[in-house]
């Protein structure tokens, strides 16, 4: 290539990437893989004439590096509620003040004013969900709404276990099986939650994510999980079960945020009041299979989700849940060193 | 008057700048692409983790610290990092031990081939490459896929009346020799092949002649003349497997850590870059050393004739 053919297709580069940048009508969604409905996305796109793309990624950390090095292009992303104080806290996102938009009303009373972001400043509802057990009760009677599952294994159970490996889940549920309070720093429930780990693990087969697969080929008869994988679990074989450990457990929720660098905020505004629509949500609830803090989206939902005990939390187990909150760095510190000696 | 000789040392100092000019920027690039992110890994690790990931600019040698050394959380106490070591010797261990199955499979396998015709030996090396064409992660999930107890040889076994219960292989060390072997093999086919296929053979028609036997022909002979090809395909092997980290994950269980692992923990959920980045220097140099030693060991004794 010479240097005026070079020249030349660096200029048709740059009139591309600047045509790309000022184009109307497009939106870039940075989402956790597989969690976001395609009939929803061509909805949003036929309604307001909008080209939608959507970019995977595998965990918060590596959302919130990339997010935090810039220049990534995308306009909107889903953070977890533990996150989202950190991506404010940053200047990572975009005080859009769902609060005041049209849509707001929809939002269910429990999810409009949440801690993690008072008075829905920045986020608008995405999915939200538990972390329990999940047991084959073909290989276990037993009561399952229990930590006992994971780290008092009983013995049908034995090295028949996986644990899915996010430490501030595990720690969570090890601090509540102890008797402690979320976030401590404790040295003496510390203590008692790494021992309770150490003792546990022998009992464990595995430390994986993959446990809708696993747990319907019968290589883990329990598990660690999210209610959403638990449900799919079941509607593969009726004997697998959800429990809500009654020693406490966690809800989560991700969020719909749009990012300070967003280049089409106007379309990213757009798609958060969208997300407040109760048919829309329903349309990506029945894909993703979590609840979304809509309310009035179960009319539109699958039958099969709106009784589900995995999705609606029974009455009788709610007051044992908690949101989950961000723990400060000197915790998580003390966390990673259990988690270390843990998996060592 | 320039004499001959000077414009001929002229024309030489022109030829070697012009094959420095023309070499410089491919030299550019080697430089900047493999010392510039190391460059980069290093100044990390002497700076201070930032609350939520990622590094502030303070400089500080507690990451390096913490590769070594370890305060207890509970009494305080400063011990040596025993955790650390017992991820790094438990890497190490699968390293060694893939490289050496490898090499046992591998070297009859090139021996195999460098023995054939012409040209049915470019049908084998062809099929010895043929895993390449796949993605190491399929690959992997295909060795799953054969040894998991609903898999091929649990169901094979139970159906032939052998066993009556699955054998539990996956999340086992079997499981991730399997896989490593698996996958790392032709990594040491190939070169060993190479220097296969430049062995004389007469030689070994000479020491059969000579009343050797088949085991002393193999070690005094064929063994020797292809080191090079043996030091090379360890050398491939062993890097790879020491960084190992689809292969333990998925057939392992991730139950026990791997050093990937560990370093990974550090820059995903246990915010500590700095330490993450001492410790993959820190398994850089202990690779790097131990590498100098293997070659050094292995390839300056030369085969001696006699």
């Amino acid at each position: 290539m010479n240097l005026k053919s070079m020249s030349m297709a660096a200029g048709l580069a740059l009139l591309a990437s600047t045509s790309l940048a000022s184009a109307a009508g497009e939106l870039n969604i940075y989402n956790w893989g597989n969690y976001i409905s395609p009939d929803m996305i061509k909805k949003f796109e036929k309604q307001y004439d909008v080209k939608v793309t959507v970019t995977d990624y595998d965990s918060n950390d590596t959302a919130l590096a990339k997010v935090r090095q810039g220049g990534t292009g995308f306009d909107v992303a889903m953070p977890s509620q533990t996150y989202v104080p950190i991506w404010i806290q940053e200047g990572l996102i975009l005080e859009t003040n769902p609060g005041g938009m049209e849509n707001f009303k929809n939002v269910a009373p429990e999810w409009a004013n949440p801690a993690f972001d008072p008075g829905r400043k920045y986020t608008v509802p995405w999915a939200w969900g538990t972390v329990g057990v999940v047991v084959n009760t073909d290989d276990y009677k037993g009561d399952i709404n229990t930590w006992k599952i994971v780290f008092d294994t009983p013995d049908e159970l034995k090295g028949k276990v996986n644990v899915v490996p996010e430490m501030n889940d595990v720690m969570h549920a090890a601090i509540k099986y102890v008797g402690g309070q979320q976030c401590t720093g404790d040295k003496e429930v510390l203590k008692k939650v790494r021992d309770v780990l150490v003792a546990a693990k022998p009992n464990w087969i595995a430390m994986e994510y993959n446990t809708i697969e696993k747990m319907g080929a019968g290589d883990f008869k329990a598990t660690s999980d999210w209610n959403g994988s638990a449900l799919r679990q079941r509607i593969n074989n009726p004997a697998i079960h959800y429990g809500y450990p009654v020693e406490g457990f966690q809800y989560w929720s991700d969020n719909v945020v749009v990012l300070k660098e967003a280049k089409n905020v106007d379309n990213a505004k757009l798609f958060q009041n969208f997300m407040m629509d109760p048919e829309n949500a329903a349309m990506n609830s029945a894909f993703h299979r979590y609840a979304n803090g809509i309310a009035g989206s179960e009319k539109f939902m699958p039958a099969d989700m709106t009784s589900a005990p995995e999705v609606v939390v029974p009455e009788e187990f709610k007051k044992n849940g908690e949101i989950l909150q961000t723990c400060p760095p000197e915790v998580t510190a003390l966390y990673t060193k259990i988690w270390t000696e843990l998996q060592k | 008057m320039a004499t001959a000789a000077e414009i001929e040392k002229q024309a030489e100092a022109r030829e070697v700048r012009n094959r420095w000019l023309l070499s410089a920027p491919a030299l550019i690039i080697i430089l900047l692409a493999a010392s510039g992110p190391l460059l980069i890994v290093l100044l990390y690790s002497f700076l201070t983790p930032g609350p939520y990931g990622d590094v502030e600019w303070k400089f500080s040698t507690e990451g390096w610290v913490s590769v070594f050394l370890e305060r207890d959380i509970f009494d305080d106490t400063l011990s040596f990092a025993s955790a650390h070591l017992t991820i790094f010797w438990r890497s190490l261990r699968l390293a060694i031990m893939a490289t050496v199955a490898t090499l046992i499979f591998g070297f009859p396998t090139a021996y195999f081939i460098a023995t054939r015709s012409e040209r049915t030996r470019d049908i084998w090396l062809f099929l010895i490459t043929i895993p390449f064409w796949t993605n190491l992660l399929i690959r992997t999930f295909a060795v799953l896929q054969v040894i998991r107890n609903e898999g091929i040889i649990n169901t094979g076994l139970i159906k032939l009346g052998i066993i009556d219960q699955p054998i539990q292989m996956l999340y086992t060390d079997f499981a991730i020799m399997v896989g490593m072997v698996y996958v790392y093999l032709p990594l040491m086919v190939l070169p060993l092949y190479a220097s296969m296929e430049k062995l004389d053979f007469r030689l070994v028609e000479a020491g059969y002649d000579l009343y050797a036997s088949r085991w002393q022909v193999l070690k005094r002979i064929i063994f020797p003349l292809v080191r090079p090809g043996v030091v090379a395909g360890s050398i491939l092997v062993f890097i790879p497997a020491i960084g190992a980290y689809v292969t333990p994950s998925v057939l392992g269980g991730g139950k026990n850590m791997m050093f990937a692992n560990l370093i990974e923990l550090q820059f995903g959920q246990g915010r500590n870059w700095p330490l993450g980045a001492a410790l993959s220097i820190t398994v850089m140099a202990i690779v790097m050393v131990a590498l100098l030693v293997y070659v050094r060991n292995t390839s300056s004794s030369e085969v001696r004739h006699g």
